[in-house]
């Protein structure tokens, strides 16, 4: 005897907003009346924190995770012990998304060392001899549209081997000069990262012109705080000797779920950064860092 | 039996004919006739046009009948109307198709969007997979996954499952796998990128989504790969051909997504998308925008650009001037003018009014042209040794396809500027050529003079010039330049292409040219012209390579000059045939020079150039013919010489015609066809001789016709066909016979009775076999039609050759259970019956027949009578042995009915014997009731009708008996 368990939500794209119900139905599909001990649906908000072995150690990093915080945690009983009849059956419910005390529903995130997750799960209990039954489905939650107005400043950029830091022997560097814009640092999550870039001259072909999309996440804990940052992506937008003189696009689509709006809590911070990253033929990197702060609005 | 005694009914055929005769009713103008209301209103219309055009006076109108053939013609012929209504028919059948042939209807939208005038890619596609070719190995890297920095995931729960299933899937696909396979040949490099678009297509079936985009990720990053540059444009072909169909599938997977309940009308807009197909569809953006390397995240975009349908209106609008300057992070010059190309391609599919993003390309390429002089570029073809010429070239077909969408219905001044743009580059000649292939032919030609220059100024080293005169000579074979201008055109074309040294670009280049000289020069130039390819292509033999650009040459002077008079005279024509020297490339030629011949040539000539020249064509045709030749082939080349013979015509010169055509006969001894159409030729030619004799000849023609007849009789043995042998010895000493040849008809007649034993039980027609039997019977019934006039032959017996003819059907091997024979016996003897006339039903003008050479004999008579009791005894043995089952017993019937018809027709029968054989026959076929009542009365309404007749009333005592026997 089959049966399957889904849970399906109304909106294709799974994203809810704080206020927002989160409605769908419980799907059961089974090809004969079947008996069940009752149906609950859970939904629960997470942030789940992460040490890395970097900063404090293998052990440390494995003992000393740190417990989840918990956003938001409900459960509704969507059907009481009884008999479900074959075929298909959709029970609706609805989830009010809405916190309490004075705690926020931050942005889903899926990092590295920060996860932010919201998931409805559905169980189903069954009586002796057959397995339970359990259901899980995330669900996305985007945070409420900033209030003040982003202004978005261009920066310029300039890059030469005297405005390079970090480097031994200055002197051996090949000339070039590159320069560019960001047509904001300030970016609204939803748009993408624009600019352009032009290599004015080069000693030495260029192989690449990269954009690397960087998460710098930070866990705070009783023993400090720990500091890593990650690449999320990397983007190339020249490849090969491009023609100097000639602007070339930057142009970066902020991908979903692995990025949200830049996020500062007593006990974690998301933050993200892009370095623009030149890629010379004798394999030399020439890196330039933008730290971002993302929004939205 | 055998006392049967024949007595012929004595017929006067004269009066017979005017009983016969209907009386003659004359139709009133205005009257009914069946015929008549279409002829009626025709006339009217065709008066009245008439009436508009010429003067003629409309009594003489009226009384030419109307040609119904015409008159139809008139009108628009239904063919015409019918591809007229359907191309104006607006296809309004694609709401309704079903999902699986919508990307076709869509495609066939699309180019209407575009419109017909516009060349498609897919033309240009086989050109260049033809043209750029390497002997070079290639090699494909494919690196499935391997070079994705996969994310570092220290824990499992900091990652969802689902989003961790995913990433691996993506990472090992295929195990990480990096896959190079090196050494591969051209076709092998073909066969597996087709092997990817295969399983691009199985994989999407299956729906492995991700392992799909992994494949079209991977192969566009083959692009981004120059080694064996050569073969660039073509690989670009074969994977943009994957691209394609990626971007179909998703597209079509989408809008099937929104199908749901009913399909989406082609002109749909956002608000009809469900949500689940927008987010399928935004899935797929974010997973391409999120692809690291540049190329594929460029070409795939690309080739998903009409999903921004679903997604908002102007996506698309938005879309197009991103990719085109995302393009400029292209390092390659080459790979950045194909990427463009691609995009300009997509573009004009989807968004054909977008035209800022076309220019934008464009420019963006004028800008990147410094590029090709750069030092990595240089380098790369001093490591490939690739010369710089050969290198532009590999530019043209992406450059020539930017610049055709540009000029696709572009207004005069943005083309103008573009041709001033090209001109700052320092005239650069890659541009030149490919605004010259782009551009309005109309545009080019207006400026010919102005190109001529510009060519003239380029710089030697870089792209080949004869290319560009080419190209020139294309533009001006569709239109015309001003005609002032045009010598020196020509002058100035060919005194480049002239100096050009290599044989094969030399030929490419003055085939173009051929057109243009042809277009609007007289045979002088064309002559010139024709001078100068063969000194170009005579030496070292350099023709051999060049077959099909020569034969283009001759298609070209055939269009233009169709006069053959003009053609030959032309001194160099029959030598540049002469560099044919491949056997099927030369019948090849020849054969469309005859069939241009038969098209246009409308009066019979006998001009001594034409002929000359023609038989060589012809000659060289029929000696292509040998043992391996297929039927088919033989009859279309015996088709195309006899359509030659039949336009010579020497006039009132019979000799010379007669002499042609032993020339001919010696000359294409192998095709019979040929061969039966010179002996009709022939006989045609000693009627027509008679007739400009008004029947008589004087002792010259009467040479003349027998020399005729002389051919025909050496002529007919050599061919193979027992039954176009028969036919024509027949034919020919019908002439004869009109001629007053007695000995040689009876020579021809002779030798067709001779021919009889010869001819075989199962003739092969059309391939199968068939039973030779009724070809056989026909041709005896029209031989025995023949010989009533043959005079008999003083030396020989009476009725030789009717005796022969019998003696040869009885010792025939017919066929078993067969009735041929006695239904020759049959017929036959209304022949004799008709040979015992006093006048015969027809006789030959100055012959005399046996009825004036026997003057009706008793003796003949009764040589006759003898000869028909034998045939009738004869008959009656066999009518004897039919009476075993059903089916002889029905061919009985049927056999005893028809002589029962000749014994009416033809027999006396005041004979009580005959009249007694008539009855018994009549019942004999009755006897088994196979008989078709309907036959049997009206015949016998037939003879009670004849029976009234003042000296047949010996009838209706035979009906009497008949009657009474039908009754019974």
């Amino acid at each position: 005897m089959s049966v399957t368990l889904d849970i399906r939500l109304k909106r294709a794209n799974k994203v809810y907003h704080e206020g927002e119900a989160v409605a769908g139905v419980v799907l059961l599909v089974c090809k004969e009346a079947l008996q069940h001990h009752g149906i609950s649906l859970n939904m629960e908000g997470l942030v789940n924190l992460q040490l890395s072995s970097k900063s404090v150690g293998v052990f440390e990093a494995f003992y000393n995770s740190v417990k989840p915080i918990q956003l938001i945690s409900s459960t509704i009983e969507v059907a009481k012990a009884g008999k479900i009849p074959g075929g298909k059956t959709e029970i609706p419910f609805e989830f009010p998304l809405n916190t309490k005390g004075n705690k926020v529903l931050y942005e889903t995130y899926h990092g590295v060392f920060v996860n932010i997750q919201y998931s409805l799960r559905c169980d189903m209990k069954r009586p002796l001899l057959a397995k339970d039954l359990s259901r899980n489905c995330e669900f996305i939650v985007h945070s409420q549209p900033q209030k003040a107005k982003v202004v978005r400043t261009p920066v310029n950029f300039t890059i030469t081997p005297a405005t390079l830091q970090n480097t031994r022997e200055r002197s051996l560097l090949p000339k070039f000069l590159v320069r560019g814009n960001l047509d904001a640092t300030n970016c609204v999550i939803s748009q993408p990262l624009t600019g352009e870039v032009m290599v004015e001259n080069s000693e030495v072909p260029i192989k690449s012109i990269e954009l690397q999309l960087v998460r710098v996440e930070t866990c705070g804990c009783a023993e400090g705080y720990a500091r890593d940052a990650t690449e999320i992506q990397n983007i190339q937008i020249a490849e090969g000797d491009v023609c100097h003189g000639l602007p070339i696009p930057i142009y970066m689509v902020f991908p979903r779920l692995f990025t949200c709006p830049t996020l500062e809590t007593t006990n974690f911070k998301v933050e993200f950064e892009v370095n623009v990253v030149i890629v010379l033929h004798d394999d030399q990197l020439i890196t330039e860092n933008f730290p971002l702060k993302l929004c939205r609005v | 039996m055998a006392a049967v005694q024949w007595r012929s009914s004595g017929r006067n055929y004269d009066a017979e004919l005017q009983r016969c005769r209907p009386e003659a009713a004359l139709v009133e103008f205005g009257d009914y006739h069946p015929l008549k209301p279409i002829m009626v209103t025709d006339t009217k219309t065709r008066r009245g046009a008439r009436k508009g055009s010429t003067s003629s006076s409309s009594s003489s109108s009226s009384s030419v009948p109307p040609d119904p053939l015409s008159s139809l013609l008139d009108g628009t012929d239904p063919l015409s109307m019918f591809a007229a209504a359907s191309a104006s028919e607006p296809p309004a059948m694609s709401h309704s198709a079903s999902t699986g042939d919508l990307g076709r209807k869509r495609n066939e939208k699309e180019e209407e969007a575009v419109g017909p005038d516009f060349e498609p890619w897919l033309s240009k596609r086989g050109e260049i997979l033809a043209r750029f070719t390497t002997t070079e190995k290639l090699s494909i890297n494919l690196f499935m996954g391997s070079d994705r920095v996969k994310a570092p995931s220290p824990g499992s729960s900091a990652v969802s499952e689902k989003v961790r299933t995913r990433l691996e899937e993506l990472d090992d696909l295929e195990e990480g796998s990096q896959k190079e396979l090196l050494n591969l040949s051209q076709q092998d490099y073909a066969n597996r990128i087709e092997e990817l678009n295969q399983s691009l297509k199985e994989a999407w079936a299956s729906d492995q989504k991700v392992k799909a985009l992994k494949i079209v990720i991977q192969c566009s990053k083959l692009l981004s790969d120059t080694s064996v540059i050569q073969f660039y444009p073509s690989k670009f072909v074969l994977i943009t051909d994957i691209l394609d169909t990626f971007g179909r599938l998703v597209y079509d997977r989408i809008w099937t997504m929104c199908s749901d309940p009913r399909p989406l009308s082609d002109s749909f807009t956002v608000d009809d998308v469900s949500d689940t197909a927008k987010e399928t569809c935004l899935n797929w953006f974010f997973k391409i925008a999120s692809i690291r390397e540049l190329l594929p995240r460029l070409y795939v975009e690309a080739a998903i650009l009409k999903c921004n349908r679903f997604m908002n209106k102007c996506g698309i609008q938005e879309t197009l001037p991103r990719l085109t300057a995302m393009i400029r992070g292209i390092g390659d010059p080459l790979v950045a003018a194909y990427a463009r190309a691609y995009l300009c391609r997509v573009g004009m599919e989807v968004a054909p009014h977008l035209k800022d993003s076309l220019n934008r390309n464009f420019f963006d390429l004028l800008g990147a042209f410094r590029q090709i002089g750069s030092e990595s570029v240089q380098n790369q073809l001093v490591l490939q040794r690739v010369e710089v010429p050969e290198y532009l070239t590999l530019y043209s077909p992406a450059v020539n396809w930017i610049l055709q969408c540009i000029a696709y219905r572009a207004p005069e001044p943005l083309l103008t500027e573009m041709m001033e743009r090209c001109k700052k580059l320092g005239n650069n000649a890659l541009l030149l050529n490919s605004v010259m292939r782009a551009f309005r032919p109309e545009f080019v030609a207006a400026r010919a003079t102005d190109f001529i220059g510009m060519i003239k100024d380029c710089d030697e080293a870089g792209f080949p010039k004869h290319l560009l005169f080419g190209s020139l000579g294309r533009s001006l074979a569709c239109a015309d330049p001003p005609e002032s201008e045009r010598l020196t055109i020509l002058n100035e074309a060919w005194k480049v292409v002239t100096k050009v040294r290599s044989p094969q670009d030399y030929v490419n280049c003055a085939e173009i040219w051929v057109e243009f000289t042809c277009r609007h020069f007289s045979k002088r130039e064309v002559n010139t012209v024709l001078a100068d390819v063969i000194k170009h292509m005579t030496p070292d033999r350099a023709f051999e390579d060049a077959y099909p650009q020569l034969q283009s040459v001759i298609r070209k002077i055939l269009t233009y000059f169709y006069d053959f008079s003009v053609l030959f005279s032309m001194e160099r024509f029959l030598p540049f045939l002469d560099m044919f020297q491949k056997d099927s490339v030369r019948v090849e030629v020849c054969r469309s020079i005859m069939e241009i011949f038969i098209r246009h040539q409308e009066e019979p000539t006998r001009d001594p150039v034409i002929l000359n020249a023609m038989l060589h064509i012809c000659k060289t045709m029929h000696d292509s013919v040998n043992a391996l030749t297929l039927e088919d082939e033989k009859r279309s080349l015996a088709l195309l010489i006899i359509g030659f013979t039949r336009m010579v015509s020497f006039g009132r010169d019979f000799e010379q015609q007669l002499s042609f055509c032993v020339e001919a006969r010696a000359t294409f001894c192998n095709l019979e066809s040929v061969l039966v159409q010179l002996i009709h030729t022939v006989n045609q030619l000693a009627m027509e001789t008679s007739r400009v004799m008004r029947g008589s000849h004087s002792r010259k023609t009467a040479a003349f016709v027998r020399a005729c007849a002389a051919y025909s009789f050496i002529t007919i043995p050599s061919l193979s066909s027992i039954f176009s042998r028969l036919s024509l010895y027949l034919l020919s000493g019908q002439v004869a016979l009109a001629n007053q040849c007695l000995s040689q008809a009876d020579a021809f007649l002779k030798a067709a009775v001779s021919l009889l034993p010869e001819v075989p039980r199962s003739i092969s027609v059309e391939g199968k076999h068939r039973s030779s039997e009724s070809f056989l019977l026909d041709f005896i019934n029209n031989f025995l039609a023949t010989l009533l006039v043959v005079p008999d032959h003083p030396e020989h017996g009476v009725l030789y050759l009717v005796r022969g003819l019998l003696n040869m059907v009885q010792d025939y091997t017919w066929e078993d259970n067969s009735d041929a024979k006695v239904r020759v016996y049959i017929s036959a003897l209304p022949l004799l019956a008709a040979m015992s006339q006093e006048t015969y039903l027809y006789s030959i003008p100055k012959v005399d027949s046996n009825e004036t050479l026997y003057g009706g004999d008793p003796k003949f008579l009764s040589e006759i009578n003898k000869l028909c009791e034998t045939l009738i005894g004869q008959i009656l043995d066999h009518l004897k042995t039919l009476c075993r089952d059903e089916q002889s017993t029905r061919r009985q019937g049927a056999m005893a009915f028809s002589l029962f018809g000749v014994l009416l027709a033809h027999g006396d029968l005041r004979n009580n014997k005959l009249s007694q054989l008539a009855v018994n026959l009549w019942s004999l076929s009755h006897k088994h009731g196979h008989c078709e009542p309907r036959v049997s009365v009206r015949t016998l309404e037939y003879i009670r009708h004849q029976a009234q007749q003042a000296d047949m009333t010996h009838l209706s005592d035979t009906v009497q008996r008949l009657a009474l026997q039908s009754c019974a």
